[in-house]
């Protein structure tokens, strides 16, 4: 029986691509929770998977034919649509971070991605054991 | 990799707000120092905090910046006490426009601010060291 290495990680690699992107994104969110003006980004993180994926035909399949063409912004491999948050209470400096907020997303984003990585760890031994025959 | 830009974005933030505590220290310790004139008089200082848009491996990150220091115009406190050493000579001292208590609240904003960031700092490490140490032991 072949074993596939591109198929052994699933959708793990993407994911944790696009998870440490979020964590960038949240970072930023967060250190900007003082600074006037600042607008809170994110972005849906089931529909950047199924793009990175190729599940649907929507963002990375999206073709430039025109010169006058918008592309999707690429985040190092993975594309997908930074989106502005809808703030619950505006503060009127204009900034739209909700830092409760954004410090449970930021927590819930890492679990996410620390349990990507546990199926990660738990497939390379896997690969591990089997090539020692252990 | 994009873990490693949480580090320049967390540290720009931990860096402004100690911008900010500085400011707030500042301010604080000199809210009762008197003078003879208008113009020695201290003032209250606020740091102004702006979103810097740098590009780094191709991708924009987004930390923030203290684009300055501006002094407060808010009036000054001037009080009639001929007695005391630095009364001018119609008998007034000026007391800079500095609220404590507006300044307490703001540095435990700051240090809040401050805490936070330190803690994306410690979730990112842990990550970062967990992505290192794959398929190991």
């Amino acid at each position: 029986m072949a074993i596939s290495l591109d198929g052994v990680f699933g959708l793990h690699e993407q994911a944790v691509k696009l998870r440490s992107k979020r964590t960038e994104t949240i970072a930023a969110n967060i250190a900007n929770a003082d600074t006037p003006g600042y607008k809170a980004r994110d972005f849906d993180f089931q529909q950047a998977l199924a793009d990175a994926r190729g599940d649907n035909a929507s963002l990375s399949q999206m073709k430039v034919t025109q010169p006058g063409h918008m592309t999707t912004s690429d985040h190092g491999g993975v594309a997908f649509e930074m989106m502005y948050s809808t703030p619950l209470q505006p503060s009127i400096d204009g900034n739209t971070v909700d830092l409760h907020r954004e410090k449970a997303k930021f927590t819930e984003n890492s679990m996410q991605h620390q349990a990507s990585l546990t199926f990660l760890d738990k497939k390379l031994q896997g690969l591990v054991k089997v090539i020692r025959g252990e | 990799m994009s873990l490693f830009n949480v580090f320049d974005i967390a540290g720009s933030g931990m860096s402004a707000q100690t911008v900010r505590l500085n400011t707030t220290a500042s301010n604080i310790s000199n809210a009762d120092t008197v003078s003879s004139s208008v113009d020695q008089t201290y003032r209250a200082r606020h740091p102004v905090f702006a979103t810097t848009m740098h590009e780094q491996m191709g991708q924009a990150v987004a930390g923030v910046e203290v684009k300055g220091v501006v002094e407060s115009s808010a009036p000054l406190k001037q009080q009639y006490n001929p007695d005391h050493p630095m009364s001018d000579e119609n008998g007034y001292v000026y007391y800079p426009n500095v609220n404590v208590i507006e300044e307490m609240a703001n540095m435990m904003s700051a240090s809040r601010s401050y805490e936070t960031n330190v803690q994306i700092i410690n979730t990112s490490k842990q990550l970062m060291t967990q992505t290192l140490q794959l398929g190991g032991n």
